[in-house]
């Protein structure tokens, strides 16, 4: 022997018979892989969900509070920089629910060999891209009309 | 005994094995957990979508009347506790893979506390908005 590290790489199999378990080798060493970004883009997307999660809470918290207080949401709301991070917002939500579709199908048993994983992963990203896409174009053009509208009828907020 | 017949010693009971829990003692009802809240947010959040097409745009007026229906505050409510108890659920699991050593304690404390209390919020703003709507204002 050896690495006194390995001590620690002794487990057991479940009929009892000792066993050296695998070393994990560092992350570096693997080529790349596109399931490996989508594998950490579901945690960093559902991340990112939480936290639109936590500003669309804000903003029903405004709406609660009063007209007052729901003007300065909509001023984030209406305003370009603001309608960019609903997008991301939006897009990490599809992007998170495609994941979860497919982890709740792997865990029934289905889609989970390599080939088919490899062959899930670049449709997994068209389905995110279109789906965040066509939902992100409409709403802020409904958005927008609702709005262009009610400053036509002369109405204030 | 006989010193050569292999003789293996695993420090674990039989009723351990056979419960086949693991040292952690808990894990499987943690990942139901994520499962069945994941399952319930994807009606749920179908559901928020549509109705930010009605409401995108709209007007202080509109979002109080819209909120203080029975069946909006509803779901409103329901996709809010789910979705801060899938948060709470997911970020514990991120909190646990990646923070290590004192501060993993203080961390998943601050998980749960925040994401509690940011469903609380929600929840009571959906009630303050029908109370809102119930007054006509």
């Amino acid at each position: 022997m050896q690495d006194i590290r390995k001590a620690l790489y002794v487990g057991s199999r479940s009929d009892g018979t000792l066993i050296q378990r695998p070393m994990s080798p560092h992350l570096q060493v693997y080529r790349y892989r596109l399931s490996m970004v989508l594998s950490i883009s579901n945690r960093i997307t559902g991340v990112i969900a939480t936290a639109g999660a936590a500003l669309g809470v804000c903003w029903l918290g405004a709406a609660a509070k009063g007209p007052k207080a729901y003007a300065t949401a909509r001023k984030v709301t209406g305003n370009p920089l603001g309608q960019l991070v609903l997008v991301g917002w939006l897009a990490s939500v599809v992007y998170h629910t495609v994941g979860g579709i497919r982890h709740l199908i792997w865990d029934a048993g289905y889609r989970y060999d390599k080939e088919e994983l490899n062959k899930d992963g670049p449709v997994a990203v068209g389905v995110t891209a279109g789906v965040s896409t066509v939902l992100a174009v409409a709403l802020l053009a409904v958005a927008g009309c609702r709005r262009s509208k009610r400053a036509k009828a002369g109405k204030v907020s | 005994m006989n010193a050569s017949v292999p003789h293996i010693e695993v420090m674990r009971s039989q009723l351990g094995r056979a419960r086949g829990l693991g040292a952690g003692h808990s894990g499987t009802s943690h990942w139901w957990a994520e499962r069945v809240s994941a399952a319930s947010l994807l009606p749920l959040s179908t559901w928020f979508v549509v109705q930010m097409f009605r409401l995108g745009g709209a007007d202080h007026a509109e979002v109080v009347k819209w909120g203080g229906k029975p069946v909006n505050a509803t779901m409103l409510a329901a996709l809010i506790i789910t979705t801060f108890y899938h948060a709470q659920v997911g970020l514990q699991v991120i909190v646990d893979d990646y923070v290590h050593g004192k501060a993993h304690l203080p961390t998943r404390l601050l998980v749960k506390i925040g994401t509690s209390l940011m469903g609380l919020l929600g929840v009571f703003a959906v009630i303050k908005l029908v109370v809102r709507s119930g007054s006509g204002k």
